[in-house]
C-alpha cells in the first residue's frame, strides 16, 4: 500500500512538451492601453471595447481574495503578457492549411481533427492559445440553424446575440478573476441552440495552454433558447512549465425554458512537478442560469492544475429548473484544490442534486465548498448533496465546507458527507481473491468515482478513466 | 464591588486586544451570519450593587434545593450560595478564590467577545472536584440579568481532577435589555466525566454571547449540551480541545428559536490525538420570523490517527418566514479516520402526520407531538431530571401555538 502510495506521488506529467510557433504576444502589462490592443486587434465593436473597459476599471478597484483554502505567492498582473496569437498570414478554409507543427501538436495530444472528425462524431473547436485555428462541422451544425464558433467570430457575426447574453449570468462586476476575464479574455468559444433544436451531436472545445508567460482567459457563452438541448465537452491538457501560469476562464450559460445543457469538463493541466514547483493556476468562474423547466447539468474531472479555485454554479431562476453538479477531484503531490458548487434556488419546485467525490493523496489539500441557497420564493425546492472524500496517505488533507442557507420553510434538504481512507477490509478481501494490492486500490477508487463517471458522455467517459490512471498513477490499472 | 478577577496585566492585554480586534462584522468568516451591531451600539454599563431576582418577570427555575450546590449572581455580582456541597468537591467564586489555570484555555486574542470578558470579568464560579471524586448530584450556577442596558462578564473556571467526575448546570435567565458575556473554562484531566449543560433562556430583549472552552486530557469524558430558547441575539460558543489520547466528547445542543430572535451556535472541536471520538448533534427549531445558525467545524490534525468524528444538524423550520444557516465543516489532515457530517433542513414530514391523524388526533396536536419529539432526541439524554423539566417547561413557553399544554411538563 505505501509503494503504491509512493508511485502516485512520483508520477511524472505525461503530457509536457512545448510547440514552437512564432506567436503575437503583447507586451507584458495591464493597463487600458492593454485592453484597446486587444479589442483593437479582434476588431471589436465600440460596445465590447466599452464593456471590457468597464470591467477593467471596476478591476481596478477590487481585492484579490484570500477566503479560498489554497497557498500560493502572490500573483503579479503586470508581469503577465495578456494577448498571444499563433501568427496567421489569411484566414482558413479547411483543415490542410491549418499550420503543420500545430497540427502535429493535436496529433500528439491525440486530438486529430480529422479522426475526430471521421470516428466520434464530434466536431472540435480547438483553441490553441487564444485564437481559434480550425473549427469543423460548422457546416453540418449550421443546417439545422446551431452557430458554434469561436468567440470572436460569434462578436463579429453575431453581435446581437452575444451582446445579449454576454455577462447576463456572470456579470463583469462578478469577482476578481471574472472581472479580469472580462476586462482582457482573448477568446473563447460561443455556441447557441436555436429554439426546440436537440445538437445532433457532442460539442467539444480543447484547450491548451502554450506560450510562456501568456494567461489564458477563455470566455464561453452557451445559450440553449427555448425547449433546446446540447451537450458540451471541454478538455485540456498543458505543456510543462516552470512558471506559474495563470487561467482565468468564464463560462456562462443560459438555458431558456425547457432547454437543457450538459456541461462536463475533463481538465488535466500541468500540476506541477514533485516538489509542488510550478503548475498552473485555475481560477475559473462558471455559472449558468435556468429557466423555466429548464436544466443544466456540470460534470467535472478535475486531474491537473497546482491549484484549482472553480465552482461550477447553477442559478435555477424558473419554476420547476434542475441542476446537477457532478465532480471527481484529484490532488496528489502538492495540488490543492478548493472547489465545489453554488446552487442558487429562486423559482418554485426548483431541484438540485450534488455529487462531489474527492481523492487526495501525496501531500495534496483539497476542499470541497459548496453552498446551497433557498430563496424566499422557492416554494417546494429539493436540495440533495453527498461529498465524499478519500484519503490516500497521512500528509494529504481532505476538507469539506458546505453553506447551507434557507429563506424559505418548504424546503428539503440534506447533505451528507464522510471522509475516510480506503478501507483495510476492503483492501484485504481483494488480495485475498488473489488481486494485487495496487490492482485492489484501483478497483476501489474506480467504484468510488463511479456515481460521476457514469455521468459522463461516452466519449469523455472513456478519457477520464485514462486521466484518473494518470494522476493516481501505480494504483489504477 | 469591582474587585478585579484577573491580573492587571492580563486585562490591560484583553482590553488592548479587544481594542485591536473591535466588534466582529459579519464580513468575518466567524460572524458571516451574525450581525451584533445591536449590541455594539448601545453603552452598556455594569451594575454596581447586587440587585435582587425579580419575582414578577422570573421564569420558575425551580432548582434550588435540588441541586447540591446553587450559586447565583445577578448581573454578574454574586448573590447567594446555597446548599452544602460534597466530599471531595470545592466551589467557591473566583472573585475569592485565585486560580493559576484561569485564562489559560479561552483564547483572547482572536476572540473579541472573550477579550471583552477577560477585560471586565469580576466574578464567577470555581468549581474543582480532587481526584476520584466521584460527585453524585449537580452543581448549578444561575446568572440572572436585570434591567435595561446592563453588561455583565460571568467567568466560570470547572476543574475536574483525576478520574473525578462532575456534573455542572448553568442557567442564564432574566428580564430587561441586559448583555450576558459569558466564558466557561473546563479542563477535564485525565479520566475525568463531565456532563455539563448551558441552559440559556434570557429574557426576549436581552443579548448573550457565550464561550465555553473545554480542554481534555488522555481519556477524559466530557459532554456539554447547550440549550438555547431566549433572548433577542444569542450566540453560543463551544470549543473544545482534545489534548489526550482516547478521549470522548459529545456536544448536543439544542435551539428553539421564536419571534425574531436570532440564536447562533458555533463549535469547533479540535482533535489533536489520536483514538479520540467525538460526537456532536445539535437540532433546531425555527419558528416566526426567527433565524437560526449552526457552525460546526471539526479539525482532524496531522497524527490525530484512528480519529472518529461524528457531526450532525438537523433543523425543523415551522413556519413561511424563519431562516436557517448551516454550516457544518470537516477539515481533515490525515487518513486514518472515520469522519462524516450530515445536515437537514425541513419541515415536518407528511406521513408521520398522516399517521397520527388517521388516529384520531387533530393535525394542531399531531404537529405539536411531533415538533415535542423532535426535541425530545436531545432532552430525554439529558441525566439532569430538574434540567429536563426546565427545558419542556420552556419549550412551552417558547411556542405555545404550537404546543398544546396539557401534554406538560410531566415526563
Amino acid at each position: 500500500m505505501s509503494e503504491t502510495i509512493e508511485q502516485i506521488a512520483n508520477q511524472e506529467y505525461k503530457w509536457g512538451f512545448v510547440t514552437d510557433i512564432e506567436a503575437d504576444v503583447a507586451p507584458p502589462g495591464l493597463n487600458e492601453e492593454i485592453v484597446r490592443l486587444i479589442s483593437f486587434k479582434k476588431q471589436e465593436p465600440e460596445w465590447l471595447l466599452e464593456w471590457r473597459l468597464k470591467a477593467f476599471r471596476h478591476w481596478l478597484t477590487m481585492k484579490e481574495p484570500t477566503w479560498a483554502n489554497v497557498n500560493f505567492g502572490p500573483i503579479d498582473y503586470q508581469s503577465i503578457s495578456y494577448y498571444s496569437a499563433p501568427k496567421q498570414k489569411k484566414k482558413l478554409n479547411s483543415l490542410d492549411e491549418v499550420d503543420p507543427e500545430l497540427r502535429a501538436t493535436f496529433e500528439k495530444l491525440g486530438i486529430s481533427l480529422e479522426e475526430q472528425k471521421r470516428l466520434s462524431g464530434v466536431a472540435v473547436d480547438a483553441v490553441f492559445d487564444s485564437v481559434s485555428v480550425a473549427t469543423t462541422f460548422r457546416t453540418e451544425l449550421a443546417k439545422v440553424g446551431i452557430i458554434f464558433c469561436s468567440f470572436s467570430e460569434a462578436v463579429r457575426e453575431h453581435p446581437d446575440l452575444v451582446r445579449k447574453y454576454l455577462g447576463s449570468v456572470v456579470p463583469y462586476t462578478d469577482n476578481f478573476f471574472a472581472t479580469l476575464n472580462s476586462a482582457v479574455f482573448s477568446d473563447g468559444s460561443f455556441c447557441y441552440i436555436p429554439k426546440g433544436v436537440k445538437c445532433p451531436m457532442e460539442l467539444s472545445t480543447y484547450f491548451r495552454i502554450n506560450s510562456a508567460n501568456t494567461g489564458q482567459f477563455e470566455r464561453t457563452l452557451i445559450v440553449a433558447d427555448e425547449g433546446a438541448s446540447v451537450s458540451y465537452l471541454e478538455g485540456c491538457t498543458a505543456p510543462m512549465r516552470d512558471e506559474n501560469q495563470l487561467h482565468a476562464a468564464v463560462v456562462e450559460l443560459v438555458a431558456l425554458d425547457n432547454a437543457s445543457i450538459k456541461y462536463s469538463t475533463v481538465q488535466n493541466w500541468y500540476p506541477g512537478d514533485k516538489e509542488g514547483k510550478g503548475g498552473i493556476y485555475n481560477f475559473v468562474t462558471k455559472r449558468g442560469k435556468a429557466f423555466t423547466n429548464a436544466k443544466i447539468s456540470w460534470t467535472q474531472v478535475e486531474t491537473g492544475s497546482a491549484i484549482t479555485w472553480k465552482y461550477p454554479s447553477c442559478i435555477l431562476q424558473g419554476d420547476n429548473s434542475v441542476g446537477e453538479f457532478y465532480s471527481v477531484a484529484v490532488t496528489a503531490n502538492y495540488q490543492q484544490a478548493d472547489t465545489g458548487t453554488k446552487m442558487i434556488h429562486i423559482g418554485k419546485n426548483t431541484r438540485s442534486t450534488i455529487v462531489s467525490k474527492g481523492i487526495s493523496a501525496g501531500h495534496g489539500q483539497q476542499t470541497y465548498r459548496g453552498a446551497v441557497t433557498i430563496m424566499k420564493g422557492a416554494t417546494n425546492a429539493r436540495n440533495y448533496s453527498q461529498c465524499d472524500s478519500l484519503l490516500l496517505g497521512d500528509k494529504c488533507g481532505a476538507h469539506t465546507f458546505p453553506y447551507i442557507e434557507v429563506r424559505n420553510s418548504s424546503a428539503t434538504m440534506e447533505h451528507e458527507a464522510s471522509t475516510s481512507k480506503i478501507g483495510e477490509d476492503q483492501l484485504f478481501y481483494c488480495q485475498q481473491r488473489g488481486i494485487s494490492a495496487e490492482d485492489a486500490v484501483s478497483m476501489i477508487v474506480s467504484g468510488f468515482c463511479r456515481e460521476v463517471f457514469r455521468e459522463l458522455p461516452m466519449e469523455f467517459a472513456v478519457e477520464a478513466q485514462k486521466l484518473l490512471g494518470v494522476s493516481l498513477e501505480g494504483s489504477v490499472g | 464591588m469591582t474587585s478585579a478577577l484577573f491580573p492587571l496585566t492580563i486585562r490591560e492585554q484583553a482590553a488592548q486586544r479587544f481594542e485591536q480586534l473591535g466588534w466582529p462584522t459579519p464580513r468575518q468568516e466567524e460572524w458571516k451570519y451574525t450581525n451584533v451591531a445591536p449590541i455594539s451600539k448601545i453603552q452598556w454599563k455594569s451594575a454596581g450593587q447586587a440587585a435582587s431576582i425579580g419575582q414578577a418577570g422570573a421564569p420558575d427555575l425551580n432548582m434550588a434545593g435540588r441541586a447540591l450546590v446553587e450559586l447565583t449572581f445577578v448581573n454578574g455580582v454574586f448573590v447567594s450560595k446555597t446548599g452544602g456541597g460534597a466530599k471531595g468537591l470545592k466551589v467557591s467564586r473566583l472573585a475569592e478564590e485565585q486560580s493559576e489555570k484561569l485564562a489559560k484555555y479561552a483564547d483572547y486574542q482572536d476572540h473579541p467577545f472573550t477579550a471583552l470578558n477577560t477585560a471586565n470579568a469580576n466574578d464567577g464560579a470555581l468549581i474543582v472536584t480532587e481526584a476520584g471524586a466521584a460527585i453524585e448530584g449537580f452543581i448549578h450556577i444561575l446568572y440572572f440579568g436585570s434591567g435595561d442596558e446592563v453588561w455583565s462578564h460571568p467567568r466560570n473556571l470547572i476543574l475536574a481532577g483525576r478520574n473525578s467526575q462532575l456534573t455542572v448546570v448553568e442557567t442564564y435567565a432574566g428580564e430587561g435589555r441586559y448583555f450576558t458575556n459569558a466564558v466557561t473554562e473546563i479542563v477535564a484531566e485525565e479520566g475525568a466525566v463531565v456532563d455539563h449543560y448551558k441552559i440559556e433562556c434570557e429574557s426576549s430583549s436581552a443579548y448573550h454571547v457565550g464561550t465555553i472552552q473545554i480542554h481534555q486530557e488522555r481519556s477524559s469524558n466530557v459532554t456539554a449540551r447547550s440549550v438555547a430558547v431566549g433572548g433577542a441575539l444569542v450566540r453560543n460558543e463551544v470549543n473544545a480541545a482534545l489534548k489526550g489520547e482516547g478521549c470522548s466528547l459529545a456536544l448536543e445542543g439544542l435551539f428553539i428559536g421564536a419571534g425574531s430572535q436570532h440564536i447562533d451556535n458555533k463549535t469547533v472541536i479540535d482533535h489533536a490525538r489520536p483514538h479520540c471520538e467525538s460526537m456532536e448533534l445539535y437540532k433546531g427549531i425555527l419558528d416566526g420570523n426567527a433565524r437560526g445558525v449552526f457552525d460546526g467545524r471539526v479539525i482532524v490534525g496531522v497524527g490525530a490517527q484512528k480519529t472518529v468524528a461524528r457531526q450532525t444538524n438537523k433543523n425543523l423550520l415551522l413556519s413561511e418566514t424563519a431562516i436557517i444557516d448551516s454550516k457544518p465543516t470537516l477539515e481533515i489532515h490525515n487518513d486514518d479516520v472515520k469522519c462524516n457530517h450530515g445536515s437537514t433542513i425541513g419541515q415536518l414530514a407528511e406521513e408521520p402526520l398522516f399517521y397520527l391523524r388517521s388516529r384520531g388526533i387533530g393535525e394542531e396536536e399531531a404537529r405539536g407531538l411531533l415538533i415535542y419529539a423532535f426535541a425530545s432526541e436531545i432532552v430525554d439524554r439529558m441525566k439532569v431530571e430538574p434540567v429536563r423539566e426546565l427545558i419542556r417547561r420552556a419549550m412551552f413557553q417558547q411556542m405555545p401555538d404550537r404546543l398544546p399544554e396539557r401534554r406538560g411538563a410531566s415526563r
